[in-house]
């Protein structure tokens, strides 16, 4: 019983599994942000397992995971904002009630 | 090299990610939601320890529990009204998406099963952080510049984005 990349691939998988479940299925804007963030979690998880099978030669799997967590920041940043402002104006953060666009 | 606390840590820190995970999914209070979303980021920086990729755990802790944790558990405080957490908590597609999630991490596993990984990658293998570091500054160096440009211009939309309307 020994821990190969496959298990840490598998756990990737099933993150983010769990990650686009949140997206799809809670009804607050703030969950879905978090399941965005999960699903973004479980590529870096993956990333760094390639980084660490293709040999300590190569860094690019960890420099990409680093460039997606400054991307991810900068997405929560403004979804966020852009959710308080949804708030302010709308008084409700359920993606279901947010209909105003729909034909 | 594979120990068996290794395989401790290692199925202790999956356990824990996947839990706060599907504490995220079904937990109907939205600020436990954020905590148990904590608690998953804490567990993913312990894969990335394991993995032997111990700036990324640093940078994950810092960034995604010191920073973007904390923002979504203040931007629930500042949205949750306190009966809120008695309405409906999902919605109604609640069976497409079982079968999207579950459809997507099916192709995943089997395409994982057919992938022929090089058995020579022994896995806890010291990271070398130099070397990260002056990657980070010569090949990638125009993508570094990049994303500190639009990190910046994510933090000023995000001000104008959140500030109140000022009457006039």
């Amino acid at each position: 019983m020994s821990i190969t990349p496959a298990h840490f691939l598998g756990v990737a998988v099933l993150l983010f599994g769990v990650g686009l479940l949140v997206v799809l299925i809670r009804r607050n804007a703030i969950a879905v942000l978090m399941g965005v963030e999960l699903m973004l979690n479980a590529v870096n998880v993956a990333l760094v397992t390639f980084d660490r099978v293709y040999g300590p030669a190569r860094l690019d799997g960890q420099i990409f995971s680093l460039f997606i967590i400054t991307v991810a920041a900068a997405e929560a940043v403004v979804g966020l904002a852009l959710i308080l402002a949804i708030y302010r104006s709308r008084a409700t953060v359920a993606v279901d009630d947010l209909r105003e666009l729909r034909g | 090299m594979n120990d068996w606390i290794y395989v401790v840590s290692f199925y202790g820190a999956a356990g824990a990610a996947l839990l706060g995970a599907l504490g995220v999914l079904l937990l109907r209070n939205l600020f436990h939601a954020g905590l148990s979303l904590i608690f998953s980021f804490f567990a993913v920086a312990a894969l990335f320890v394991l993995l032997g990729a111990e700036f990324l755990a640093g940078v994950q802790v810092l960034i995604y529990v010191g920073a973007v944790a904390v923002l979504i558990l203040f931007a629930v405080m500042l949205t949750q009204r306190i009966t809120s957490r008695h309405v409906k908590n999902y919605t109604r597609a609640l069976v497409p998406a079982l079968l999207v999630a579950l459809g997507l991490a099916g192709v995943a596993a089997l395409v994982m099963l057919k992938l022929r990984l090089p058995a020579a990658a022994a896995l806890p293998a010291a990271s070398p952080l130099d070397e990260l570091a002056e990657l980070l500054l010569s090949t990638y160096l125009l993508p570094f510049e990049v994303i500190s440009l639009l990190l910046l211009g994510a933090l000023v939309g995000a001000i104008v984005l959140a500030r109140k309307e000022e009457r006039r």
